[in-house]
């Protein structure tokens, strides 16, 4: 690596309202080589990111590319220059199929006319490169976050870009997706691809990245190279302080208290062949594992009801609730945080307090008139014990930072104190400060007795917030384990091959 | 607050210009004339109101309006109802409508521009068939029950002017609408229901019922609104009574400050958003270089540089919203 860098920033400066979001960072970029960009959120990575990608223009510093000063009008600039960029924000055209997706703004076509054939045989290429499993038919609607994501990358891929930035891709990936993602991007390196990486997971910085640069309050506050890279270092640069002293043991007993949430014989419109049956007990944290696709979502909008068509009862301290519907579960003291929060956690437009007490008005209310004084308090409350920040309850909530979103939807169910919450993926796009604050809040809500179901796809946080570890794989459960017994691997096998292969494998060596 | 501020300022701009352009506006006579086209027209504008904060539309009010503007004198006079039985007749129907067509788009998941469209078809082809297209008129009769349409409330001291009786009925439906819209579970349900349908299925909502209730608001208000109107003049023709009023009112919501997205608006910007409605109207009549035939054409361009005026103005604030918050 002593060639020049392909890529090589000076003193790269951008205010938005005054406020410094990037301040004066160096960085250089090799071909062939991984690098992890690491920090807070707001640390300004992806104001960083956005300037290399052409997004936005830096207020001072400069920018080279092979060695020329470039300054780029627009995303289209920087894409022919070779810097493609997946944004965080998924980005697909979803009345389109892959194929269309992938050859956006540059279909193949023959007299005027779009060449489909060429086009699908040209994305079948990237899609299989990415490792994805599906026709280049397939209509991006239908499919799943991790998946769109997968298609988004290969998208990238096909813009041969010289540098490949990616906006924290693993964000919404299971680990399966993960892990290949991950080789994906050591094979584009190995090709002479300069890999710009930003993630809040640090597994990933310490396993596959060349070299790590933390930012944060936009300033580049350290650099490791690969034998250097310690997750401790990691988070003490990120972080300022060392974060690990939040991690209040809230664990709850270990003495059997009733069963609160009980699902029986439980089919989902996704996965109708095979059937659910669980159990959440008073104060325990429940941890749905497994790949995308599991089937893992689909069961927590069984339970609320947002899945209209299903078989099988759910019971709440031993009464059946029917029939599913979201009205009456969370009436029944069901609730549920859902996995894009942006579309079915939030009204964006509306303020932290109309989003926080959307609930809780009805419970307080009298004779259907709202308790504006009850109301204003509550929100004030939860503000403070969620530790939303800005502690403005009339603040637009798609001004905040997606912790703080999160910490939003969090309050409009804690704040009716639920006896079960269903979580779906309840720290994605989150970083790790505001991670560690929502765990807290999470085991205090089991703490104080509610039943916590939740589907998470990164194993380390599975271990960090749960007491028993429920692991699926297409549709099914294939088995169980308590924390104490619980380790990656294990989950990792149960949910890629599955518990029977396991046991029949086992079998026979005996 | 801001944008009822906003068309406050149109509705004085178009009655200071009118009233220079033309000496006979500002007579008691006119005046009078206009509060009670306001007030016909905000009933109906502040029932399409319920419907559009769900982020639906419903186009079938011109045909509800005529539907019980035609079955108001016949039922009364060819069927000899009595006038409570009739006003009683009226409600439910508009119920009904409101009803069946909130629960084609709440459950039968079809567009409510659909639903309406085939309603408004529907219901003013009921009127001409069940009439065989005969005008129907009160004939002299109903004086007491007349009076809620074209009634004049004296003024204890002002002579020459009165209060015309719909202006009572418009601020009682605006308070109640208030009230319904800002202080109970409901409303505050409603508008969540058309800032994001998911998010309020995620949150526990009722979606489909507040839906519904939308729906049959605007319908009865719509129904009550041609009971009113036909009081006012007295008879109505099949083919035309009603004709356009679900566009008045669909426009004045808009110009209120209505977003056909869904979840945002006040009751009293759409009252106010009538007014402007009918001055317009009123403007052209009077102002004698205006011809008349263009009303069409002059409203559609003020309705159109409102609605523009207001787009350039919230995207400006949102930009100067967004950059003060990437600061932080």
């Amino acid at each position: 690596m002593d060639a020049a860098p392909i890529l090589r920033c000076r003193g790269l400066g951008k205010r938005f309202a005054g406020v410094h979001a990037l301040r004066s960072v160096d960085i250089d970029i090799y071909s062939g080589e991984v690098v992890a960009v690491v920090g807070a959120n707001g640390a300004g990575k992806s104001t960083l990111m956005k300037i290399l990608a052409g997004v936005l223009t830096p207020d001072s510093g400069e920018v080279f590319l092979s060695g020329q000063s470039v300054r780029f009008a627009g995303v289209r600039d920087a894409v022919r220059a070779g810097i493609a960029l997946v944004h965080q924000e998924l980005n697909l055209a979803d009345n389109l199929d892959i194929a269309g997706n992938i050859a956006l703004g540059r279909e193949p076509n023959r007299f005027g006319f779009l060449d489909r054939k060429a086009m699908h045989t040209q994305a079948r290429e990237w899609i299989e490169r990415v490792g994805l499993d599906l026709s280049p038919a397939s209509d991006v609607s239908t499919l799943s976050i991790g998946r769109r994501q997968m298609v988004e990358i290969a998208k990238a891929l096909s813009l041969r870009a010289k540098v490949l930035i990616l906006d924290e891709p693993t964000s919404s990936l299971s680990m399966g997706e993960t892990s290949r993602l991950l080789m994906l991007i050591r094979t584009l390196a190995n090709q002479g691809v300069a890999v710009v990486y930003i993630t809040h997971r640090l597994n990933e910085v310490l396993d596959c990245a060349d070299r790590a640069v933390v930012l944060r309050d936009g300033q580049r506050v350290a650099e490791f190279s690969r034998d250097q890279l310690a997750r401790e270092r990691l988070v003490g640069a990120m972080v300022g302080t060392i974060h690990e002293s939040q991690r209040v043991e809230l664990r709850s007993t270990n003495e059997k208290s009733q069963a609160r949430l009980v699902v029986r014989g439980l089919q989902t419109q996704a996965h109708p062949k095979s059937t659910i049956n669980l159990s959440v007990h008073k104060g325990e944290i429940v941890g749905l594992a497994g790949l995308v696709g599991a089937g893992r979502t689909e069961v927590l909008q069984s339970i609320f009801g947002v899945d209209r068509r299903i078989v099988g009862e759910v019971s709440l301290d031993g009464q059946i609730i029917a029939p599913s519907d979201p009205v009456v579960a969370s009436r029944c003291g069901i609730s549920m945080v859902p996995e894009d929060r942006q579309r079915d956690g939030l009204m964006l437009e509306d303020s932290v307090r109309i989003n926080v007490s959307v609930v809780k008005i009805a419970r307080d209310s009298i004779a259907g008139f709202i308790r504006r004084g009850a109301e204003r308090t509550g929100v004030a409350r939860m503000i403070d014990l969620m530790k939303i920040h800005p502690t403005l309850p009339e603040r637009q909530v798609a001004l905040f930072s997606g912790g703080n979103q999160q910490k939003v939807v969090l309050a409009k169910w804690l704040s009716t104190e639920p006896s079960v919450l269903l979580l779906d993926e309840p720290s994605r796009g989150v970083d790790v400060g505001a991670r560690a604050e929502i765990h807290t809040l999470i085991r205090k809500a089991a703490h104080r007795g509610a039943a916590v179901l939740c589907s998470i796809s990164d194993t380390e946080e599975l271990l960090l917030l749960c007491d028993r570890i429920v692991v699926m794989r297409e549709g099914r459960i294939e088995g169980e384990m308590n924390i104490a017994d619980a380790t990656e691997e294990a989950i990792t096998r149960l949910a890629v091959v599955g518990g029977e292969d396991v046991a029949s494998h086992s079998e026979a060596a005996a | 607050m801001k944008k009822i501020l906003g068309i406050a300022g149109i509705f004085l701009v178009i009655v200071i210009a009118t009233s220079i352009l033309s000496p006979n506006f500002l007579t008691a006579y006119n005046i009078e004339n206009l509060l009670r086209r306001t007030s016909l027209f905000g009933i109906l504008s502040i029932g399409v109101g319920f419907v559009i904060l769900t982020a639906g539309i419903d186009l079938s009010i011109g045909g509800v309006v005529c539907l019980s503007g035609i079955l108001t004198p016949y039922l009364l006079n060819q069927m000899g109802w009595s006038a409570t039985e009739t006003v009683v007749f009226i409600v439910l129907m508009s119920v009904a409508i409101g009803v069946m067509q909130g629960g084609l788009v709440a459950y039968g998941r079809i567009q409510s521009f659909l639903v309406t469209l085939c309603g408004l078809l529907i219901f003013r082809g009921l009127a001409r068939g069940v009439t065989m297209d005969q005008t129907q008129g009160f004939q002299g009769k109903f004086s007491e029950l007349r009076w809620i349409g074209n009634g004049r409330i004296s003024i204890p001291g002002v002579e020459g002017f009165a209060l015309p009786a719909p202006v009572l009925s418009l601020i009682v439906i605006a308070i109640l609408s208030m009230i319904f819209l800002n202080c109970t579970v409901w409303g505050r349900w409603m508008k969540a229901v058309g800032r994001s349908p998911s998010a309020a299925r995620y949150s526990g909502i009722p979606v489909a019922r507040l839906q519904i209730l939308a729906y049959t608001i605007c319908s009865l208000l719509a129904g009550f609104g041609g009971l009113l109107f036909v009081c006012d003049v007295g008879s109505a023709q099949p083919s035309d009574f009603g004709n356009f009023y679900e566009l008045y009112a669909i426009a004045a919501a808009v110009l209120g400050g209505y977003r056909l997205s869904g979840g945002e608006g006040s009751v009293v910007g759409v009252v106010i958003g009538a007014a402007v409605m009918q001055v317009l109207r009123n403007a052209i009549v009077l102002i004698s270089w205006l011809p008349d035939t263009a009303e069409f054409a002059v409203i559609g361009l003020v309705i159109l540089i409102g609605v523009l005026a207001d787009e350039f103005l919230r995207r400006y604030a949102a930009n100067r919203a967004r950059t003060q918050a990437k600061g932080t």
